[in-house]
């Protein structure tokens, strides 16, 4: 959107590099990357798609209040997220994945729409609102402050430290967990805090890709790795490798290109995902004839 | 400047009803609902209304394809909701594919319309942004009379379709086995109707946006299966349900241009169903806790 493409990728980096918000917008979204990839990983494991779902919707008000108010929608993604997580968890299902049963998804599906609309109120009330409309749904590289790559940088540190200490009891209550249940595993606690992680996981996501596009930093990677290796300890560390490699290259080409970070990123991560998907195919189909 | 509500009720009503845009609302504004509530109540009883999310994200890739494409907005909504809507039910409709597959797929879609709306605002010569905010949130305000009548056909056009097929479908819904058995023939059945919730998915959002479109397709069927148990008087209550949120919302939006309809129609909605909730019949059987 601002430089120019050249053959010479050496000189494209150090354009890139030169501007003062691709600088703020990539390490924004190195972190957030590294973020969504890991607690991505655990979600997908969990099968708990729908509540980032559900979280990402949720977000959305939050950032358009916030900016309505005339503070930082950073604050309004975290807060309404983190709120979000803590409800859900209090629910009784506790944000698994909901099948398709009629009425209860019919509710959720409402609750989700209903948020939407507020946002959309927030925003339109807040003057001047066509192009942070979009940019809130769909992201931007644009206009990511200092400050704002601090909050995400202090944020994610917490989260991954957090992650750390309870990582390996959730590996467990989340394969199985009946067990874990009764070799004394706090699961229910283990899960409400999982969901905060990932409220904040999904407030942070949001900032780069916009709430309706989340998933293709929280959940594609995840999947993809899912795909290639069965291997927990692997698996997370090639979901956070695809994440920041989605995120890099979607905000390097958003760069150059006329069209918004949005569609790259959610271009990269699908196309990730096929492949990996084709490569899985391949190989079991070769399993079966040998 | 609409204050006109304020002091006389009944002179302000006129007033309101008077106004060429709000005659069109409402025109349109009703029949598009009532064809949501009916088939929406078939959706939910159906286990169907995940048909509904997909049909929220490919109507907006769709209208900003059609934008980009030079053609008029409706024929993409109409084209993408519908081949969706055949393309779910020729599938089986009920499969519910994994989640993780369901959401990088709608994240990539929405993805794709993003990318259509850079293509159209770069190349139409009046850069029109408000184009992404019409198809997300509707403008039914804006509705012009032959657009008006156009939302009135099809909408009687899908309520006759509906009455048509009602009796088989309604037995095909409730116990497909014995219909199966008894010759109806339940696939074709289940295709055509989700063709048909194609076709007023599209044409709900017209009415309040792409993003909201569940608030007129699944919340008066829940709210409506929350009050009666018998099939005909719920699928009558929410058709009714549906336009009374429509009613509502046009006026009150009328009353307070800063609240857009899209917002006051979904909140009623909403409310609807909260309000069922607490008057209608106890759950008989409660979704099993944890």
């Amino acid at each position: 959107m601002a430089g120019a493409f050249s053959p010479n990728p050496i000189a494209d980096v150090q354009q890139l590099l030169s501007y003062h918000f691709m600088l703020n917008a990539l390490r924004a979204g190195t972190i957030v990357a590294v973020l969504a990839g890991v607690i991505g990983y655990f979600m997908v494991l969990r099968r708990q798609s729908f509540a980032g779902h559900s979280l990402a919707v949720v977000g959305f008000p939050g950032a358009a209040g916030a900016t309505l108010l005339g503070v930082s929608p950073v604050l309004g993604y975290f807060g309404f997220c983190a709120a979000g997580a803590l409800l859900i968890a209090a629910l009784p299902g506790g944000g698994r994945a909901i099948g398709n049963r009629g009425e209860e998804s019919a509710v959720i599906g409402t609750l989700q729409a209903f948020a939407l609309a507020c946002g959309f109120l927030f925003v339109s009330l807040y003057q001047g609102f066509l192009t942070s409309l979009n940019d809130l749904l769909f992201g931007t590289i644009t206009g990511v402050s200092d400050e704002q790559v601090l909050v995400l940088l202090l944020a994610g540190l917490a989260c991954l430290a957090v992650l750390l200490v309870i990582g390996r009891p959730l590996l467990f209550a989340s394969v199985d967990p009946a067990v874990a249940r009764g070799r004394g595993v706090p699961v229910r606690l283990l899960s409400a805090a999982f969901l905060l992680l990932l409220g904040l996981a999904v407030a942070g996501t949001s900032q780069i890709t916009g709430s309706l596009l989340v998933f293709a930093l929280l959940v594609a990677p995840a999947a993809t790795a899912a795909r290639l290796t069965a291997r927990p300890g692997l698996g997370i560390v090639l979901s956070v490798v695809i994440a920041v490699a989605v995120s890099w290259l979607g905000e390097a080409i958003a760069f150059y290109s006329p069209y918004p970070i949005g569609f790259w990123v959610t271009s990269l991560a699908f196309a990730g995902y096929l492949l990996a998907t084709g490569y899985r195919l391949a190989r079991d189909r070769a399993g079966d004839r040998a | 400047m609409n204050q006109a509500a304020s002091h006389d009720p009944i002179s302000g009503l006129v007033r309101m009803l008077g106004q060429p845009f709000v005659q069109h609302a409402l025109l349109a504004g009703t029949a598009i609902a009532l064809a949501a509530g009916l088939v929406g109540y078939f959706l939910v009883l159906r286990g169907q209304v995940f048909a509904g999310d997909a049909l929220s994200h490919v109507a907006y890739a769709g209208a900003l394809a059609a934008l980009a494409a030079g053609v008029d907005l409706r024929f993409g909504l109409f084209a993408a909701t519908v081949a969706v809507g055949l393309g779910l039910g020729l599938l089986g409709g009920r499969a519910s594919a994994d989640d993780v597959v369901i959401g990088t797929t709608f994240a990539w879609v929405l993805g794709l319309g993003v990318f259509f709306l850079a293509y159209y605002t770069r190349h139409s010569s009046g850069g029109n942004g408000t184009a992404s905010v019409t198809v997300l949130f509707g403008s039914i305000f804006g509705i012009s009379g032959s657009a008006a009548l156009v939302a009135v056909l099809v909408a009687v056009g899908v309520i006759v379709a509906l009455a048509a097929i009602g009796r088989p479908l309604l037995f095909a819904s409730v116990d497909p086995a014995v219909a199966v058995a008894r010759g109806v023939p339940v696939r074709l059945l289940g295709a055509l109707f989700l063709g048909l919730a194609g076709v007023s998915a599209a044409e709900a959002s017209q009415a309040i946006g792409a993003l909201l479109l569940f608030g007129l397709l699944a919340a008066p069927p829940a709210a409506a299966l929350r009050l009666t148990g018998r099939p005909w008087r719920a699928l009558a209550l929410s058709g009714l349900l549906a336009v009374l949120a429509v009613w509502i919302g046009l006026a009150v939006s009328y009353a307070a241009p800063k609240l857009p309809p899209s917002f006051t129609i979904m909140t009623v909605a909403t409310l609807e169903y909260g309000l069922a909730m607490l008057a209608g019949r106890l759950p008989s059987r409660r979704p099993a806790a944890r």
